[in-house]
């Protein structure tokens, strides 16, 4: 077993997924001498099956909202240095309504959003083609969201971990935590990894779908469950979707607690040229099988929203499994019943989005300080022991 | 010869196939004819127009190409193969389908739903109901990327002789063959007959690696005879082999004009001041073979690791994979020539039709096998043929991603192996999915056996048919 190295550690973070990169990067900036340890190589986890939507329009009102406005000006910043690296691009959403009803649930929605700094547009029906003009005839309106963007997933946690690095933090992959390390008082004093023993006063679980077994390792209940999506990826187009577009229920499937299949395709260019359209939810455990039913919707309502992409072939399928809590909101913070040990997973379907807004506050709690947003709804003891069985 | 091209298939009213072999090369042709023998309903499907694979390719019929049998050793053995398939087919026990694509199979309640695309319309779905299934989707070819491997006129050398075999063209007037394999000496020599200048056949290893092992060659004696009659004609034809030589560039503007060839050594490392400039207009170069069987791990079939590093597929002695009712025949169970292709299509028919085999075609499938393993253990790559890269040696060429930005992904970025490494460089996204690019991919990603390729559509598939669902017949 290799010793453990010096400077001591301030923290170890536990996964190099988009969430521990941006713990690390916050972590390292305010000053902590850090170590990330991931099993696998930088954004082998979901951040590497995903896609890279940072989303305010999907989002009612509430603490889930708050953390991602805060990413939205937080993305901004690291978008000065790192914009072109990460594939950062402020593209802006377009959400539309097939009908009449539809377009009044979605300027309720936006109202509410409004009152919180969310910026939201109506768009009637005649002027949805100047923003889209390939969008298909006959839709009730939209509501344009500036402020939604998007970044290439695997890029943003591979750059935010190489500027962490330069900042002094230590990198190492392929090795599995086995054990999280308690002293008498229970509170945490390091990992133990396959190979070797970190010690230091603080660990954070950025183990993503995987927090909840993380949790266990230092006898805390956390009821991370995967929740399956589907993505899939065209030939390579030239621009013919210019936002992030999706279709009104796309927001009930988001916020729904059904183990069902849901699929209300978000579709969206990428600088490469092809582009994406995902995703499907579905609570089947870690299944990897194809589902043909989920490629068959996302499809039919990507063709539904944009009919010349009737014509084109689909190249490739990936898919993923977003950490779900129970509630749908993310564990961040110190866990009070493990003193030390600091969450950061259970992002689902926006831990991308929401990275940079969870490792600020996870560094400013780790530095003493209050943090910018209220934690308490994302206390990671909120659910009771006997939550958590998947359906 | 069996051609019905991209009708669709009508399962009959009664039910699902018994079986649906995909893949109509030497395994899967003699899988079909051998499990209609038995008595089973099959389905015979291939992306291509005909049967042969890519062992039996053969010109289209309206080519007027007057002798396919100049290019193929064992010919009539493939034109018996077909004959019997005509048999079967007018008997109605077994149906061909050419252009038909499979691109995902999908387990069902009793069996297997086999996803096929025809062609690029919404209608040119179809779903095949089988009880089973056989792989015999075949190799691809495994390419390891060099300064200047992108210009026009170099080619493969399984791609020189596919060319060949079905339309009879020359990549080129005067043609170096290069990389490393059995394959060069067979591509050589069609080259030569064909009227081609080969001015070197420049060999990685030390070819004659297993040759000297006579135990091993005594037992094949078909693969023995087809050396020497490569052999042969190409002493008639003065080529000359370059053993432990690679070509480590290739010049030109326009168009390939002339290549550098280097001595290497046994890490295949080339050897600095052993550089000499060959004039050529073409090159074909192949560093062999590499199972296609995305079909199958992505059912969660397991793999294994043959001695050349190539992933085929892990089977049991009547060549059944690790998932209930897919069988797998020839490439796919690790790159092993067309002879052991036939006899692995033959067992799988009768493991599928739950008969027992000859044990004679069961201790010549050890046989073969056996050789096999032994050519891979010879062919394997060094891992010093990365030092005949540059910076700005493309690696992706559908990307055109260079070598430095797959050191740069793998030293500052933090990527350890080739899925990360293609998505932080874009490297394998583009229309061949990887499969050029992959192999290389994998040695500059670092130490490690690379795990099989993941890829849920084993081939692109349009939007539309996506959207139209399964057809009606599944
Ligand atoms: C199909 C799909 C589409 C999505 N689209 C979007 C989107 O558009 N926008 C958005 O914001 N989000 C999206 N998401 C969600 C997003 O991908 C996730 O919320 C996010 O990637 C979670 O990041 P993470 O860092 O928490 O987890 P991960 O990226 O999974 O990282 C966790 C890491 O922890 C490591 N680990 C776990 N246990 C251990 C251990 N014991 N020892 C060492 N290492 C360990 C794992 O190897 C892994 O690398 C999508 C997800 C899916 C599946
Ligand atoms: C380019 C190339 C050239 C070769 N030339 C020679 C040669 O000259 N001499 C020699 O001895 N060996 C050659 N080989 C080696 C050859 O693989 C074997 O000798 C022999 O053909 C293997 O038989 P098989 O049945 O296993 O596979 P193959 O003959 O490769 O047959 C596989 C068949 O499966 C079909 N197929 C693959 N995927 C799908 C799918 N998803 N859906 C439907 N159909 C599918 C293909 O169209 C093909 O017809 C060559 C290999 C390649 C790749």
């Amino acid at each position: 077993m290799l010793k453990t190295q010096r400077p001591p550690l301030d923290v170890v973070v536990v996964g190099a997924g988009v969430v521990g990169a941006a713990c690390a990067y916050y972590a390292a900036r305010a000053g902590l001498t850090v170590a990330v340890v991931d099993r696998g190589p930088v954004a082998g986890g979901t951040t590497g099956a995903g896609e890279g939507n940072l989303l305010v329009s999907d989002k009612e009102p509430g603490p889930e909202l708050d953390l991602a406005l805060l990413s939205t000006r937080l993305w901004r910043e690291l978008a000065e240095r790192f914009g072109a690296a990460m594939e950062y691009e402020p593209k802006g959403g377009v959400v539309v309504s097939a009908t009449a009803a539809g377009q009044d649930a979605l300027r309720a929605f936006a109202a509410g959003q409004a009152a919180v700094g969310v910026t939201a547009e109506e768009v009637p029906a005649e002027r949805l083609r100047d923003l889209e003009p390939h969008l298909a005839p006959g839709l009730a309106g939209g509501f344009h969201y500036p402020q939604d963007a998007q970044v290439q997933p695997a890029l943003a946690a591979a750059h935010l971990l190489r500027e962490a690095r330069r900042m002094g933090a230590e990198l190492i992959t392929g090795e599995t935590v086995t054990a999280v390390l308690r002293g008498p008082d229970g509170a945490v004093r390091g990992v133990r990894t396959d190979r070797r023993r970190l010690d230091a006063p603080a660990v954070v679980n950025a183990a993503g779908t995987w927090g909840g077994e993380l949790a266990r390792l230092a006898g805390a209940h956390l009821p991370v469950m995967p929740r399956r999506g589907f993505v899939l990826v065209t030939e390579p187009l030239p621009r013919i979707v210019r936002h992030k577009v999706y279709a009104a229920d796309y927001v009930a499937d988001v916020a729904s607690g059904s183990a069902g299949l849901q699929t209300s395709a978000v579709v969206e260019g990428t600088p490469g040229g092809p582009v994406l359209i995902g995703a499907s939810r579905e609570r089947v455990g870690f299944d990897r099988t194809l589902s043909q039913e989920a490629l068959r919707r996302l499809a039919a309502q990507a063709a539904a929203l944009f009919p010349v992409l009737a014509d084109v072939t689909v190249m490739r399928t990936y898919r993923g499994f977003r950490p779900y809590l129970p509630d749908h909101l993310p564990a961040i913070g110190e866990d009070p019943r493990v003193p030390g040990l600091h969450h950061a997973c259970g992002h689902e379907g926006a831990g991308i989005g929401l990275a940079p807004a969870t490792g600020l506050l996870i560094s400013e709690q780790l530095t003493g300080k209050r943090p910018e947003l209220d934690l308490a709804p994302f206390r990671a003891d909120r659910f009771p022991a006997d939550t958590g069985t998947d359906a | 010869m069996p051609t019905s091209p991209s009708e669709p298939v009508e399962a009959p009213q009664s039910a699902r196939y018994d079986l649906a072999v995909v893949g109509a090369g030497p395994a899967g042709l003699a899988a079909a004819v051998t499990a209609a023998d038995l008595g089973l309903r099959c389905v015979l499907l291939d992306g291509g127009r005909d049967t042969g694979g890519q062992y039996y390719r053969h010109p289209a019929p309206g080519l007027g190409a007057a002798r396919p049998d100049r290019l193929h050793h064992g010919w009539s053995v493939y034109t018996g193969l077909a004959d019997r398939l005509a048999a079967h087919e007018r008997a109605e026990r077994v149906r061909f389908r050419g252009g038909h694509q499979v691109w995902a199979l999908e387990r069902t309640a009793d069996g297997f739903a086999v996803h096929v695309t025809r062609g690029p319309e919404a209608a040119d779905r179809t779903t095949v109901p089988a009880r089973s299934v056989l792989l015999a989707t075949g190799a691809y070819e495994r390419q390891l990327p060099f300064p200047g491997w992108t210009l026009p006129g170099v080619v493969t050398a399984g791609g020189a002789q596919a060319m060949l075999k079905a339309g009879l063209v020359l990549p080129g007037r005067r043609i170096v063959v290069a990389g490393s394999g059995p394959l060069l000496l067979a591509a050589a020599s069609s080259l030569v007959t064909a009227g081609a200048e080969v001015p070197a056949v420049v060999e990685a290893t030390d070819y004659l690696g297993y040759a000297r092992r006579p135990g091993v060659l005594a037992a094949v004696p078909a693969k023995l005879v087809e050396g020497a009659g490569h052999g042969g004609v190409l002493l008639r034809h003065g080529v000359r082999l370059r053993p432990r030589s690679a070509v480590v560039e290739a010049h030109g503007t326009e168009r390939v004009t002339a290549v550098t060839v280097a001595r290497l050594d046994a890490e295949w490392r080339p050897v600095p001041g052993t550089e000499r400039r060959i004039d050529c207009d073409a090159v074909a170069v192949g560093h062999g073979l590499l199972p296609q069987i995305d079909l199958a791990t992505e059912l969660g079939a397991a793999t294994r690791t043959a001695p050349d590093g190539a992933v085929g597929l892990r089977v049991d002695a009547r060549l059944r994979t690790t998932v209930p009712g897919l069988w797998s025949a020839g490439e796919t169970n690790g790159v092993g020539g067309a002879d052991l292709a036939i006899v692995e299509g033959e067992l799988a028919a009768h493991a599928v039709a739950d008969r027992v085999p000859k044990p004679a075609l069961l201790r010549r499938r050890t046989r073969l096998r056996k050789f096999a393993e032994l050519m891979a253990a010879a062919h394997r790559p060094g891992p010093g043929w990365t030092g005949w890269l540059r910076p700005d040696t493309d690696v992706c060429r559908c990307e055109e991603v260079p070598v430095a930005r797959i050191r740069e992904a793998v030293d500052e970025l933090g990527a350890g192996d080739p899925r990360t490494v293609k998505l932080l460089t874009r490297a394998g996204m583009g229309w061949c999915q990887g499969r050029m690019c992959g192999p290389a991919v994998a040695c500059l990603a670092g130490p490690g056996e690379p795990g099989p390729d993941r890829r849920p559509l084993a081939c692109p598939v349009p939007l539309s048919q996506l959207a139209a669902g399964p057809s009606g017949e599944g």
